[in-house]
């Protein structure tokens, strides 16, 4: 894996993308704003799953009116994210924060292929009412948190208070950032 | 001389037991951002969703009163939420931001997009007057908290 990041940062795309003086904050300014198109979407479409906000909508209503919008948050979140990875492939597959975000993004991706697979069955039954089977609330209320979680570890994965190349740090950080460093620095962690 | 003055207070500001209380912190600074940002989301649906429905891209079988009387109180909520985060954040590098175009930009755009919503985009839409070109409304508002926006983001790379 480590091979293909190191040839990844070696293409004359991310060396483009990394000494450019504009590039990288429109690429970022961008990624904010599509971040809040993707969340404020989201959080409204949440929203009445748990009973607030577009409430004389159906579900499926809400769902085929802004879930589309959503999606292209989405997709054009996601491009830029990954041309911002693309610009420091090291430096962020290294990266706790990064990794967290991942992780967390996995969660919410299946939260929400489990909701959609739920309601795709049983929806007929609740589309319409204003009682909502509280499966479907927490799952609803999951995605909110995960996805604010996902921002807050997003934000984080610029401080590089656990980066491989600022140690010493503790075994466990150095295991879960894929960090190989000379044994001697736990010894001197340990005051050995 | 009156800018002059405006930097004495800036430099006040930056002085403030709020300012320095945030720079003493290593994780404060990153985690207030991180909440601005969130309410940043929140705002950003509440506008995304209100003024698409003015320029009549989404839900064009609601109404566009409808669509601002819900999104409102989100609006209002998302608002707080970044306000509430921005003056410490503000607090903790004001001399930074005096000397900052961004930022300058970013509060011009911020006052000028908080007035258009509050006290013109709102009540029309509300009284739902048909002398107004709700389009217009809406691309108005919209261009004006996306500048908003970027403009912040902004402010970290000078």
């Amino acid at each position: 894996m480590i091979n293909f990041i190191e040839w990844l940062a070696s293409t004359s795309g991310s060396t483009a993308l990394r000494e450019s003086l504009y590039m990288y904050p429109w690429i970022e300014s961008a990624h904010v704003l599509f971040i809040a198109i993707f969340f404020g979407t989201l959080l409204f479409v949440d929203l009445r799953l748990t009973g607030y906000g577009f409430k004389s909508l159906s579900i499926s209503q809400m769902n085929a009116k802004i879930l589309p919008l959503t999606i292209i948050g989405f997709v054009l979140m996601s491009i830029t994210g990954l041309l911002l990875f693309y610009a420091l492939p090291i430096r962020n597959y290294q990266n706790l924060f990064f990794r967290i975000k991942l992780f967390l993004m996995f969660v919410a991706g299946l939260n929400a292929w489990y909701f959609h697979r739920t309601m795709n069955r049983q929806s007929q039954t609740w589309d319409k009412n204003s009682f909502i089977p509280f499966k479907m609330r927490f799952s609803a209320s999951l995605s909110l948190l995960l996805w604010g979680l996902v921002i807050i570890s997003g934000r984080m994965i610029a401080y590089n208070w656990f980066d491989c190349d600022k140690q010493p740090q503790s075994e466990l950080v150095n295991f879960l950032i894929s960090c190989t460093v000379d044994p001697e620095i736990y010894e001197y962690l340990n005051g050995i | 001389m009156e800018s002059n003055q405006l930097l004495e207070i800036i430099y006040f500001l930056e002085d403030s037991f709020i300012g320095e209380y945030v720079r003493s912190s290593l994780w404060l600074f990153p985690v207030i951002q991180s909440f601005h940002l969130i309410g940043l989301g929140i705002l950003g649906g509440a506008i995304v969703l209100g003024d698409f429905r003015l320029m009549g891209i989404l839900m064009r079988t609601e109404s566009t009163s409808y669509v601002v009387q819900v999104t409102r109180p989100w609006f209002n909520f998302g608002l707080i939420v970044l306000v509430t985060t921005g003056i410490p954040l503000f607090l903790s590098e004001a001399v930074k931001c005096y000397y900052s175009r961004a930022f300058w930009i970013k509060i011009s755009c911020l006052i000028a997009g908080i007035l258009f919503v509050y006290f013109i985009r709102n009540p029309i839409v509300l009284s739902r007057d048909e002398n107004y070109s709700m389009k217009f409304l809406g691309l108005v508002s919209f261009c004006i908290w996306v500048v908003t926006a970027a403009s912040g983001r902004w402010i970290g790379f000078s």
